[in-house]
């Protein structure tokens, strides 16, 4: 038998249940721009859309400093404040 | 007075399986021994002595540290006084023993009245004479003529290489505090580590317990101290979750120390670890180290310095990458989502050659002392080689390396921003002959690299490049350099005596926006 120490952060792997399906969209959406190129003209598309189809709807415009970070606290908990959902736009 | 001192209790089998349970509830003396050890031999007919003269009053007891020796002993000496395995040597660890023979008196509540260690006449005549006090019974007859004055003791087992580890790892205070996972017996360690998804698709050392302690032998740090919080799971780093990683890359203790700072300069803000894991782009941690820990731990800064073949280098760099890995749980097609990634993402460590040349070498230029020992990390590509075997003169060579490194990423690709670029010894001497400072060098490249606006707009031919607004902007003769500031470009020495080939590594986004090169001292 050999024994050996565990080389990881001995997180317990959680599966994690997504969020239910909302029967609706109602409220605020959150457009998120991670500022990769182009990604304000797709969401600018997405959101001339989606105000087509959701004419209830609230639109809010966001986006991450760089892309290559993931998104400060601050800009997380505004969001989540803010808004019931999130679309979060990658491009190129 | 000094504060007494009270002994661990611990309970062993004698000879006879009889168990032996310390403190006994009044004074003992215990004679650690073991057989193989001479100066053990010399004293056994005095332990002997002591127990015939004083065993009514006080328990002398012989523990010995190998059964064998211990049955042998017994045998030899015709023992009656108990003969302790401590075979196990758990009880040698909890009572610290460097030398055996170790002699201690100790009182009823298992206080230590007194010890010694070796062999000394005066010493055994004046604990004869105190135990003589201590019970009135008379001290026994000895013909010290037989003795020698003084012999030194032999090490105890278990300060023995490979088995204080084992004890360490096995100690109730032991440092260790890492999930312990068992791998059964028909199970090969090796195939187990590839089959959790720990190795980088090379075997790894298996990071058993006493592995571990020797690894954490390397730094005089805390065991649990974190050292970073490691992305992408910004989960925290302790140093025995790094020693752990760094037994599996193949690390030697003396590595630690380097293997430690490295993650903690990744873990920065500045270096932002989780951008140059997550980036489809090339980079990969390149670590760079100076200072006097180069030659101490034996880094290759010489021929073949990129290439394979010193332990140090490749294993400080894959313990890195392992850590990344292990720790912060950054896989590829998980977080790493590189499209082509490079061989550097298993290791990419080297020194710099800093006596080969009259330049401050890169830590130096970063703001620390000459003593010191230093990381230096950067986000960078693979080497791409510079040749230049014509030139004779520093003007010629800094304008070859300029031409190379115009072409870094994309010859339309303006506005570049940190580079390394490596110059071997031969090119050193080209620089030194005509005097040429690190700055000269840096200006020429920056001159070399010189384009009109018009060459770098976006055409049919090939779309990459500024567009012609811009390119209109900033006036289309206008020369446009290749690197937003000549300190972007960074020179260290290395490389074989002879061949006259350098080399740059590509860099990421520079800057706030993306990584930034960070230099860590290395605490030793």
């Amino acid at each position: 038998m050999t024994t050996i120490l565990d080389p990881t952060d001995e997180r317990t792997p959680l599966q994690r249940v997504p969020t239910p399906r909302p029967e609706s969209i109602t409220g605020t959406v959150a457009l998120l721009n991670i500022s990769k190129p182009r990604g304000e003209v797709l969401i600018a598309r997405l959101e001339e859309r989606l105000r087509e189809r959701l004419p209830g709807v609230t639109f809010q415009n966001y986006s991450k400093p760089t892309f290559t970070k993931p998104a400060p606290l601050d800009l997380r908990r505004k969001i989540a404040e803010e808004c019931n959902f999130v679309i979060e736009a990658l491009a190129d | 007075m000094p504060e007494e001192r009270t002994l661990p209790a611990f309970t062993l089998a004698d000879a006879a399986g009889i168990e032996r349970s310390f403190p006994p509830g009044k004074p003992a003396l215990l004679c650690f021994v073991k057989e193989d050890c001479p100066t053990c031999v010399l004293s056994m007919p005095l332990i002997e002595a002591a127990h015939r003269a004083f065993g009514a009053k006080i328990d002398v007891w012989a523990i010995g540290q190998e059964r064998e020796g211990n049955a042998q002993l017994v045998k030899r000496f015709q023992l009656t006084a108990p003969m302790l395995d401590d075979s196990a040597l758990a009880v040698s660890f909890a009572y610290d023993l460097d030398t055996v023979p170790t002699v201690l008196l100790t009182g009823v509540e298992g206080t230590e009245l007194e010890q010694f260690v070796g062999f000394s006449q005066d010493d055994w005549r004046a604990l004869f004479e105190r135990l003589a006090g201590m019970t009135g019974e008379a001290a026994p007859a000895i013909d010290w003529s037989t003795y020698p004055q003084w012999r030194p003791g032999c090490g105890s087992k278990s300060v023995e290489p490979g088995i204080a580890e084992r004890l360490a790892a096995e100690a109730s205070g032991s440092p260790l505090r890492a999930r312990r996972i068992e791998i059964g017996e028909s199970d090969d360690a090796f195939e187990f580590l590839f089959d959790q998804g720990l190795t980088d698709g090379l075997p790894v050392i298996p990071p058993t317990p006493e592995r571990v302690m020797r690894m954490l032998s390397g730094t005089k740090r805390d065991a649990q101290e974190v050292v970073a919080i490691v992305p992408p799971n910004l989960a925290p780093a302790t140093v025995e979750k790094v020693a752990i990683n760094a037994v599996m890359a193949g690390c030697k203790p003396e590595y630690l120390p380097v293997v430690l700072a490295a993650l903690e300069a990744v873990c920065t803000d500045q270096f932002n670890m989780h951008g140059v894991l997550a980036t489809t782009h090339f980079p990969t941690p390149v670590i760079i180290v100076n200072g006097p820990i180069r030659d101490r731990i034996g880094m290759n800064y010489r021929g073949n310095v990129l290439g394979q073949g010193n332990r140090a280098n490749a294993t400080i760099g894959r313990a890195l990458q392992l850590v990344v890995r292990n720790i912060g749980g950054g896989r590829p097609g998980g977080v790493d989502r590189a499209a082509l990634g490079q061989p550097g993402k298993y290791t990419f460590c080297f020194a710099e050659f800093e006596e080969r040349s009259n330049w401050e070498p890169l830590h130096v230029e970063r703001g620390f002392a000459r003593s010191d020992s230093t990381v230096t990390v950067y986000a960078g590509g693979a080497p791409n080689g510079i040749i230049d075997q014509l030139s004779r003169g520093a003007a010629s060579l800094a304008t070859s390396y300029g031409l190379a490194l115009a072409a870094a990423s994309h010859p339309k690709g303006y506005y570049h921003g940190e580079i390394v670029v490596i110059v071997p010894p031969e090119h050193v001497d080209t620089f030194a002959h005509d005097g040429w400072t690190k700055a000269q060098v840096r200006a020429r490249i920056q001159r070399a690299t010189l384009r009109p606006a018009r060459e770098l707009v976006r055409d049919d031919d090939c779309a990459e490049g500024i567009s012609l607004a811009t390119a209109e902007k900033l006036g289309l003769d206008t020369l446009i350099p290749k690197f937003r500031s000549e300190e972007m470009i960074t020179l260290v020495v290395a490389g074989g005596e002879a061949g006259k080939f350098g080399a740059y590594l590509g860099g990421w986004v520079s800057g706030p926006m993306g990584s930034t090169m960070t230099t860590v001292r290395i605490e030793e």
